[in-house]
């Protein structure tokens, strides 16, 4: 009985598959999570063009606001946020200990609430930019 | 031990000690050895007409399972066996298991005891979820059933998985009641409970010690100082019994609320989902908490 042997994958992310709705819950606020410290560093680079004058800035908006790929950014940057304030609300229920039985449900609304922002934010991120 | 290996040692020497094997060899059928590979082949012709009639005859559960046995050569590269048994109304996959171990090879290992969940010895990750063998009926699963040990333990031999660490845990939370001041001797009659207070905990003394809510937690698989939910859960049910002194639940709380206690748990709710008790762990979890910041926060 001295040894014994380990399984890999199996128990780990090769489960994905079986995962439950307070699994998936579970890494997409971590994901969105380290997605927003990533985009508050950008956001404080492009915000710091400030500090050489008021024209560097606009200019650095501009040309940024100008590139198609910086509006599909900004779309998923909104989802990313959404998700993780919805489901940041959610996990203070959890902690609060208050509906707890239908955990599963509030993660599945905020993946709704967050598919029906993030579309009907589109028209707005989108306007006047070409391809 | 000497004189056993003397006897061994000399036992070639002798010449009547090397024809009585002889003779029982060609006498044939009454050795056991023969005996035994007969028993062998037959099961294995069963296996087989079992494997063949399975296009014919739906009524056969197809098993794979896990096997693995670091002790012998050629089983140490774990496989899956298939087993093909016959189903019968309301059977279980530890039936299941058991028929396959009875009639085809006795050789496979699990632990089971009970059959009726209560002894917590038989979780196995059934089809992909950590299940207790005995509480799952084979008509509600998916076929072929796939049998594994658990996920996130060692496993020593075939289904059977390193269960130590896990009791470790259980018993880091001191769980068995305790109260400093015995009552008086006069009246040492029972301790007794209000009913509101044996509801609060009730679901908590559920527990089988079954491990399948450790095995489904991926905080407790990257943090073996983790206490687990079903420790934390233990640890519950002695924290919230009015029996118990104020002082002595703020000991328990202590124990919960260091670095690999209560806090590590990040609600993913993946032991709620498999207990097969239906103990809410996560809101017990949850509930410790908060008792854990009440009793630090202080407002003057
Ligand atoms: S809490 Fe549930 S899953 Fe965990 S050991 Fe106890 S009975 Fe098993
Ligand atoms: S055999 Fe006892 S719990 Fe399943």
């Amino acid at each position: 009985m001295s040894q014994s042997y380990n399984r890999g994958l199996v128990e780990d992310f090769g489960r994905w598959r079986e995962f439950s709705a307070g699994m998936w819950a579970w890494i997409f606020h971590k994901f969105t999570g380290w997605m927003l410290i990533g985009y508050l560093f950008t956001h404080i680079a492009v915000l710091s063009s400030a500090l050489t004058g008021p024209d560097a800035y606009t200019g650095t908006i501009q040309g940024l606001e100008s590139l198609f790929l910086i509006r599909v950014l900004e779309v998923g940057l909104l989802a990313v946020a959404v998700f993780h304030i919805l489901n940041g609300l959610r996990l203070l229920m959890v902690d609060l200990g208050i509906g707890l039985e239908s955990q599963d449900r509030s993660f599945y609304a905020s993946l709704v609430i967050t598919g029906a922002i993030t579309v009907a934010s589109v028209p707005t991120f989108l306007q006047g930019v070409g391809i | 031990m000497s004189t056993q290996q003397e006897s061994v040692e000399s036992e070639p020497e002798e010449p009547e000690s090397q024809e009585v094997p002889e003779d029982q060899e060609m006498s044939g059928l009454a050795s056991p050895q023969q005996e035994r590979l007969q028993r062998k082949q037959a099961a294995l012709e069963e296996r087989e007409r079992a494997e063949s009639d399975h296009d014919m005859d739906d009524d056969r559960v197809h098993l794979k399972v896990f096997r693995y046995d670091p002790e012998v050569e050629g089983k140490q590269e774990p496989r899956f066996d298939d087993f093909h048994v016959p189903f019968e109304r309301g059977m279980t996959v530890l039936d299941a298991l058991i028929y396959a171990r009875d009639e085809f090879d006795s050789s496979l290992t699990f632990r089971h005891s009970c059959r009726q969940a209560i002894c917590g010895s038989d979780a196995f990750f059934i089809n992909g979820r950590q299940r207790l063998g005995c509480k799952t009926q084979i008509a509600d699963l998916d076929q072929p059933v796939r049998v594994e040990p658990l996920p996130h333990q060692e496993a020593v031999k075939d289904l059977v998985v390193e269960m130590e660490h896990f009791y470790d845990q259980m018993h880091a939370v001191e769980p068995y009641f305790q109260d400093e001041e015995t009552p008086d001797a006069s009246e040492l009659d029972e301790q007794r409970q209000s009913r509101e207070n044996r509801e609060k905990v009730k679901m908590s003394t559920r527990c089988i010690w079954c491990g399948a809510c450790m095995s489904s937690c991926n905080i407790a698989a990257g943090d073996n100082e983790y206490l687990g939910p079903a420790a934390i859960n233990k640890a519950y049910r002695f924290a919230m019994d009015d029996r118990e002194d104020e002082e002595i639940k703020e000991h328990r709380l202590r124990i919960l609320e260091q670095e690999h206690g209560v806090w590590r748990c990040q609600t993913q709710f993946s032991c709620t989902e498999v207990c097969p008790k239906d103990i809410p762990l996560t809101e017990h979890i949850q509930e410790l908490k908060r008792e854990a910041v009440k009793k630090n926060l202080k407002f003057w």
